[in-house]
């Protein structure tokens, strides 16, 4: 559903991704590992469109479609799905507020009715109990004074509704104790369901043991170092990311 | 995405349509004579007047301020006629089955029929055009609860005494260069009075509506809400789209007896000029209430539209335990500029009043927030609390805050917090990976940070100011 080719994407002077390829099938879920730096977040913001983050060369398509040559919101649309890492507030406007506007934005956009209050109402509270956030953040400003773990749980309440067809979560266990990376990862894999794909941008090893990743993916300066299986995120928690250098001359 | 916050603003008003409509308009100029020529078309009393032409030799002899933080070229006040009417309301219609046809068509162009089974249930409407007022519905409903509500033209005939008693009691004639000229030529304008104990059973709104060119509008508005009395009015303003700057000069006035109400609402969305600051309104008013003991008065304002802003509804706490409030959206675009906020002036023990001013900044314009907070020796256990927050969007445009706080009583409290915020590209960038185009994210965060005073309006016109502020910041990301 996704294919990246040879993708070089900088950022103001500093090219940071470096000749990317990736190809992901409806269902998979990658995991993206690497050291800081190596372009992990980046590459979830070069296909979501985020200004400032400028594609030199290569390709990326979704479906058949050029995703490059979209606005954010289209590929919004289309199904990209972004969990920030640091998600901003926005005051005043209530996440119930925020996710009605932007559920029907993207059902109008795929040709489907608005959905009813009721309907939405119904959907709001599901999202909310399986992130296990209380009913009354559906009513408070958009991660308007939320703790970090709220804030990452409100992510994954956002992903639940949304029902991407990419869903790209940067680092959604950072900041996390185990019981919220337990409920964030329950959250998520209740959405795989054999047509949703994922790519999941991680440091730690951590995570992938409560989100079973199809194939793990090593980033390095730029471009994906090495592929592979669970396997490969279990070798880089035993030795770290320190192999890396000393196999390409990188800094880790 | 700062580029596309700008392309997000270029405007589209609406309102800016012109009506055909056959006007008796005086020829340019002011002078004593074109005073008595007014006075004389309305048929006021003689000392009426003599309170005009008292008040137009006030004038003369006054400056135009100019310290407030707005640049416009000086206005020629010998190049403005003071008097605009259409033609046909000479004959004074008695129904609405009377009236020009092309006018009601007009309001309900702006959303506003003037049939009361069309109307929005429960608020009768004063409709101004020009200098005189078209139409004020259900008065009959009104006047069995015993309120007044007419035009002021028409209450200097059948109420001359009450209008005598409280007109120029809050803004004197001389108040200031404005007010001055408002006193000396104003047409029309809502008179509302309130009786004893009376719960105004409705929601009195008068929409003004500017439409001749080379016209000023200088309307007069008087409240009067008798003891223990409560009524909620609300204002609305339209204007053409014209390469000229017009300039509107209005007087509101409103008298708050012991333990009366007056909820009072603004959604102002006046010619705000074109991009580049071309034509639009001087929006030049000077609004003040007085409280006498335990009234409450709350000024709520929205305001979108003028080239220029140069206003500051304030309220006298003058008996003790009364209640002064301000909320305020002011929207500012392209070159509009905008000074405006409120004076708060406690007298009476105990006195309370709330500031709450949101200002959002966009385009290349100014935007200023000026409020005066003053403690009077016999405030004893006065408060206040001030709220002043900005949002600029884009980086060309600018948010001002001029506070001014005195304070003569040392049991007085004085609360003052500002913010300012920006539209940050990561919260437009969050709205827009949830599929929201940019011009709705903008919207939307811009109306959340007007919640607080979006509460304040009456149900009806709270959705309505929202809306309001959607057009107005129609492309201002793209």
């Amino acid at each position: 559903m996704l294919s990246i080719n040879d993708l070089h994407a900088r950022v103001e002077d500093t090219t940071i991704l470096k000749g990317l390829d990736l190809e992901i099938k409806p269902g998979e879920v990658h995991a993206i590992m690497g050291p800081n730096g190596a372009g992990k977040s980046t590459l979830g913001y070069v296909l979501s469109g985020r200004d400032g983050y400028e594609v030199e060369s290569g390709s990326v398509e979704m479906n058949g479609k050029d995703l490059l040559d979209m606005e954010v919101e289209e590929r919004a649309q289309a199904g990209i799905f972004l969990a920030f890492q640091y998600p901003v507030e926005i005051p005043g406007v209530s996440n119930m507020e925020f996710m009605k506007e932007s559920v029907n934005a993207i059902r109008e956009a795929r040709g489907e009715n608005a959905l009813s209050s009721a309907e939405f109402l119904k959907k709001a509270k599901d999202a909310c109990k399986q992130v296990e956030l209380p009913l009354d953040f559906l009513k408070r400003g958009v991660n308007e004074g939320f703790s970090g773990g709220e804030k990452k749980r409100n992510e994954i309440m956002q992903l639940i509704m949304l029902e991407p067809k990419l869903a790209i979560l940067d680092e959604s266990d950072s900041g996390l104790d185990v019981d919220a990376l337990q409920v964030v990862a329950k959250g998520v894999n209740s959405q795989r369901d054999g047509e949703r794909s994922f790519i999941v941008v991680t440091h730690y090893q951590r995570l992938l043991d409560y989100i079973q990743p199809d194939y793990v993916h090593i980033i390095s300066n730029g471009k994906i170092v090495k592929s592979g299986g669970p396997e490969l995120a279990k070798e880089v928690e035993a030795s770290g990311y320190a192999w890396l250098a000393e196999a390409e001359g990188v800094d880790a | 995405m700062s580029e596309q916050i700008d392309q997000a603003l270029a405007r589209k008003y609406d309102a800016g349509f012109v009506s055909e409509i056959e006007s008796e308009t005086f020829p340019i100029g002011l002078d004593e004579d074109v005073i008595a020529r007014l006075s004389a078309i309305k048929g006021e009393p003689e000392w009426m007047l003599e309170w005009r032409l008292k008040a137009y030799r006030t004038w003369l002899k006054m400056d135009e301020p100019d310290w407030a933080h707005v640049d416009y070229p000086k206005v020629d006040y010998q190049s403005i006629s003071y008097y605009s009417a259409p033609k046909s309301m000479s004959d004074k219609p008695q129904s609405l089955e009377e009236v020009d046809p092309e006018l009601l068509r007009t309001y309900e162009k702006l959303g506003i029929p003037l049939h009361e089974q069309e109307m929005l249930a429960g608020v009768a409407v004063d409709a101004v055009f020009d200098s005189v007022s078209v139409v004020t519905t259900f008065r009959e409903k009104l006047e069995e609860a015993g309120v007044i509500f007419c035009p002021i033209s028409e209450a200097l005939h059948k109420y001359p005494e009450l209008v005598k008693k409280y007109l120029g009691t809050v803004v004197p004639r001389g108040d200031n260069f404005f007010a001055a000229l408002n006193s000396a030529v104003f047409t029309d304008g809502s008179f509302v009075y309130i009786p004893k104990g009376v719960r105004c059973p409705m929601e009195l709104s008068t929409y003004f509506r500017i439409n001749e060119q080379n016209t000023g509008q200088f309307e007069r508005t008087l409240i009067v809400a008798e003891e223990g009395s409560h009524v909620s009015y609300l204002e609305g303003c339209t204007a053409p789209q014209r390469d000229e700057n017009q300039l509107h000069a209005a007087v509101v006035e409103l008298v708050a007896l012991d333990d009366a109400e007056i909820k009072y609402s603004t959604v102002q969305n006046w010619y705000p000029g074109d991009e580049d600051g071309k034509g639009g309104i001087y929006n030049f008013v000077t609004k003040r209430g007085l409280c006498e003991k335990n009234a409450k008065i709350s000024w709520t304002q929205v305001e979108t539209g003028s080239a220029v802003t140069w206003k500051y509804p304030s309220c006298i706490l003058k008996g003790d335990n009364s209640v002064g409030e301000f909320y305020s959206v002011a929207l500012t675009r392209g070159r509009q500029q905008a000074d405006t906020g409120t004076k708060m002036i406690h007298l009476g023990k105990n006195t309370k009043s709330t500031i709450i001013s949101k200002g959002i900044s966009a385009g290349r314009s100014d935007n200023a927030y000026r409020g005066l907070v003053r403690m009077g020796p016999g405030a004893e256990g006065a408060r206040n609390f001030t709220e002043c927050d900005s949002l600029l969007i884009g980086d060309q445009c600018g948010a001002h805050t001029f506070p001014y706080i005195e304070s003569s009583n040392p049991t007085a409290i004085v609360e003052h917090e500002a913010t300012t915020s920006k539209v940050s590209d990561d919260q437009l960038f969050l709205c827009r990976q949830r599929g929201l185009d940019p011009e709705k994210a903008v919207s939307m965060i811009v109306n959340g940070f007007c919640k607080e005073v979006f509460r304040e309006l009456p149900m009806e016109f709270a959705v309505e100011a929202g809306k309001l502020l959607e057009i107005s910041l129609e492309g201002s990301v793209g």
